[in-house]
C-alpha cells in the first residue's frame, strides 16, 4: 500500500502533484475525504484525477458514482486533462455509475432506506475490485428526496459503510453560505476535509487549496495555489522545500573564459545558481547569454526564460556582440520561452517553467529578468516562487542564471535582490561609471560559495566580439 | 365502451427489494392487497431482489428500498417506501378504483 508518512495510519498517495507533499503522504487509506468548494472550483476534476492516477500510477482501481453528470459528460469534461475514462472502463479498471433521481416521477410513502444505493456502490466496487471511490455530489440527493431525516441517517450510514469496506473515498460537496457544505456533510466526514477556492485578485485568477482538517496527521496549514491545465491538477509547492539535495563537485565553465579565471577553481560548480544584478544597460542579458553559449558548446540543452524581449529581438541584439543565438535555436538545444510577466499569475509562470524543464531536460536555465516578476506579485510571493524554482533546479542539478534589474546603486537595499541574493551561490554585479563621457564598465563578483574569487572590480568593454576585460585577471 | 377498455388495460409493476426486510415484506403485502382490490386480472407484479441481482439496480435508477416501479402503462412512475398510504399509491400509480 502506498504511503510515505510518519503518522500512525497508512496513507494513499493521491497522484495529484504537490498534494501528497502538503498532506505528508496523501489521504488516509480506507477513509472518506471531503472536498468542498463553490461551483467551478475544480472539485470534480480533483476527484477524477485521484481515480485516474490511482489506476495508472498506483494500480488501484476505482469507482466514480455521479449524481449530477452522466458518465459520458464527465468523461468528456476530463478529457481536456488527458484522462480517458472510457478506455479505463473498457479495461475494467474503472466503473462509473450515474444515479439519476427525477423527483417528478417519484412518490414517497412510508418507510424506506437507501439500501439500493449501497448495493449499487458495492456492486461497482466489487466488479473492478476498487480501492478508490468518488461520490460526486451526494448532496444532490437532498433535492430528490423529501424525507431529509431518512436521508441524513442514510448518509451517515453510507460513510460508516465505506470505512468498513476499506475504500479510500472522495466525497464532494458544494460550499454553503456559512458552512463548508450546504448540507453540513462535514459533520459526517471527520477525518480529512479539504477546501478549494477560486478567486480573482487584481485580474489574475488563482485557485487555492486548504486542508481544513486532517485528523491524526500533520499537514500544511497554508493556502496552497493550484493549477488545472492539460496535464491535470498541480498543487504548489510541487516539490517539498528541503535542503536535501546533493552538491556537485564538478566545475563547469561560465561560458566566458575570462570570467572562469576569476574563480579560484576556474569556473563554477555544476548545478549552482548565479545571480547577475545591475542597473539598466549594464549588459546583464549579454552576460547571462554567455552561460547559455557555454552550455551549448558542451552540447547541453538550455532553457532561456525571457520576460522582456522576444526570441527574435534577443537573437538580433546578441548577434551584435558576437553571440549567435539563431544557430543555437536552430540546433534545437536552445529554447527561448518569451512571455510577459503580467500575462499569467506567478504560479502559472512557475508551472510553465516546470513543464519546460521536464520536457527539455536543460542543463542550464536562465530567467531574464526576475525583477519583472515583482510587477505581478509581492516580494514575499516572488521570493517564495524563486525559492521553489531554485530548489527544483538544484534537485535536478541544473545550473540557473537569474538576472535582476536594480534601480539604485546600493544593491543590498534593492527588494528583488534582497529577496534572492541569499539563495544564489554566486552573485555577480555589473555596473558602469561615466569617465570623460565614456562608459567604464565594471564587473564584480560579490560572493560565491565554496571557492575563492577575485575581490576587486574588473573593468571590461563590450564590442562586436563580446566582453573584453581590460586587465589580465589573476588566478 | 368504457368498462371494457379499462379491463383490457394492463399494469406491469416491479417491486425492488433487498432481502426480506420488514419494509420490503410490508410493501409487497400492501401492493398485493391494492392490486387485488382495484386491478383484479389486470396486473402483474415482478419482484426483484437486489441482493440476488445487484446489476439490475441501475437500469431503473433505483436508489431506495423498497421501490415500486410502474413499467406499464407509461410513463414510468416510482413509489418509494413501504406503500402504507393507499391513497398515495393509487394516485401515484394512476389507478382509479373500479368500484366507484
Amino acid at each position: 500500500m502506498p504511503g510515505t508518512s510518519k503518522s500512525s495510519f497508512p496513507k494513499t498517495l493521491t497522484g495529484i502533484s504537490g498534494l501528497d507533499e502538503v498532506t505528508n503522504g496523501g489521504f488516509p487509506t480506507g477513509r472518506p475525504v471531503l472536498i468542498c468548494g463553490s461551483a467551478g472550483c475544480g472539485k470534480t476534476l480533483f476527484a477524477a484525477q485521484f481515480i485516474v492516477k490511482g489506476i495508472t500510477d498506483f494500480n488501484e482501481n476505482g469507482v466514480i458514482m455521479t449524481f449530477e453528470e452522466t458518465a459520458k459528460d464527465l468523461a468528456k469534461n476530463v478529457r481536456s486533462l488527458g484522462f480517458d475514462l472510457e478506455d479505463l472502463q473498457k479495461k475494467k479498471k474503472l466503473r462509473m455509475d450515474y444515479v439519476r433521481i427525477e423527483r417528478s416521477e417519484i412518490e414517497e410513502t412510508g418507510e424506506y432506506d437507501l439500501e439500493a444505493l449501497f448495493i449499487r456502490l458495492n456492486h461497482a466496487i466489487d466488479s473492478v475490485n476498487a480501492k478508490r471511490v468518488v461520490i460526486d455530489t451526494i448532496e444532490s440527493l437532498f433535492s430528490g428526496i423529501e424525507n431529509t431525516g431518512i436521508l441524513r441517517a442514510e448518509i451517515r450510514r453510507l460513510f460508516a459503510w465505506l470505512k468498513e469496506k476499506g475504500v479510500t473515498t472522495i466525497i464532494t460537496g458544494e460550499r454553503g453560505e456559512n458552512t463548508l457544505t450546504r448540507q453540513g456533510l462535514e459533520e459526517y466526514v471527520s477525518d480529512c476535509v479539504i477546501l478549494l477556492d477560486f478567486r480573482v485578485i487584481e485580474q489574475i485568477a488563482t485557485r487555492r487549496l486548504r486542508i481544513v482538517k486532517y485528523r491524526g496527521s500533520t499537514h500544511g496549514t497554508n493556502e496552497y495555489p493550484f493549477l488545472i491545465d492539460d496535464k491535470g491538477i498541480s498543487v504548489f509547492p510541487v516539490t517539498s522545500l528541503k535542503l536535501s539535495y546533493s552538491s556537485s563537485d564538478k566545475i563547469i565553465s561560465t561560458g566566458l573564459p575570462a570570467l572562469d579565471r576569476m574563480y579560484s577553481k576556474g569556473g563554477i560548480y555544476k548545478g549552482s545558481s548565479v545571480l547577475i544584478t545591475g542597473v539598466a544597460g549594464t549588459a546583464k542579458t549579454t552576460l547571462a547569454s554567455y552561460f547559455a553559449q557555454g552550455a551549448y558548446k558542451r552540447k547541453e540543452n538550455v532553457l532561456f526564460f525571457s520576460f522582456e524581449e522576444s526570441p527574435d529581438q534577443l537573437a538580433r541584439n546578441l548577434a551584435e556582440v558576437g553571440i549567435n543565438f539563431r544557430s543555437m535555436i536552430k540546433s534545437g538545444r536552445l529554447h527561448i520561452h518569451a512571455s510577459r510577466p503580467s500575462l499569467q499569475g506567478l504560479e502559472s509562470h512557475l508551472l510553465s517553467l516546470y513543464k519546460l524543464i521536464e520536457e527539455l531536460n536543460p542543463s542550464t536555465v536562465i530567467v531574464d529578468p526576475i525583477s519583472s516578476l515583482i510587477t505581478i506579485g509581492s516580494d514575499l510571493e516572488v521570493r517564495g516562487m524563486l525559492i521553489r524554482l531554485l530548489d527544483t533546479l538544484k534537485l535536478k542539478q541544473v545550473n540557473s542564471v537569474l538576472t535582476s534589474l536594480t534601480h539604485i546603486k546600493r544593491i543590498e537595499k534593492d527588494n528583488t535582490v534582497h529577496a534572492v541574493s541569499s539563495l544564489a551561490d554566486t552573485w555577480i554585479d555589473l555596473s558602469y561609471e561615466l569617465v570623460n563621457g565614456q562608459r567604464q564598465r565594471e564587473l564584480q563578483i560579490v560572493k560565491t560559495r565554496g571557492m575563492g574569487h577575485v575581490a576587486n572590480n574588473q573593468e571590461f568593454s563590450i564590442s562586436n566580439k563580446g566582453f573584453t576585460f581590460k586587465k589580465t585577471t589573476r588566478k | 365502451m368504457k368498462s371494457t377498455s379499462s379491463k383490457k388495460k394492463i399494469w406491469q409493476l416491479r417491486l425492488y427489494i433487498a432481502g426480506q426486510t420488514p419494509k420490503s415484506v410490508l410493501a409487497l403485502k400492501n401492493i398485493n392487497k391494492y392490486c387485488k382490490e382495484h386491478l383484479e386480472g389486470q396486473y402483474s407484479i415482478e419482484i426483484v431482489d437486489l441482493l440476488k441481482s445487484p446489476q439490475l439496480a441501475d437500469g431503473d435508477q433505483i436508489f431506495a428500498i423498497p421501490t415500486l416501479v410502474r413499467k406499464v402503462p407509461e410513463p414510468i412512475r416510482k413509489i418509494i417506501g413501504d406503500l402504507s398510504n393507499e391513497e398515495k399509491v393509487l394516485v401515484g400509480l394512476n389507478i382509479r378504483p373500479l368500484s366507484k
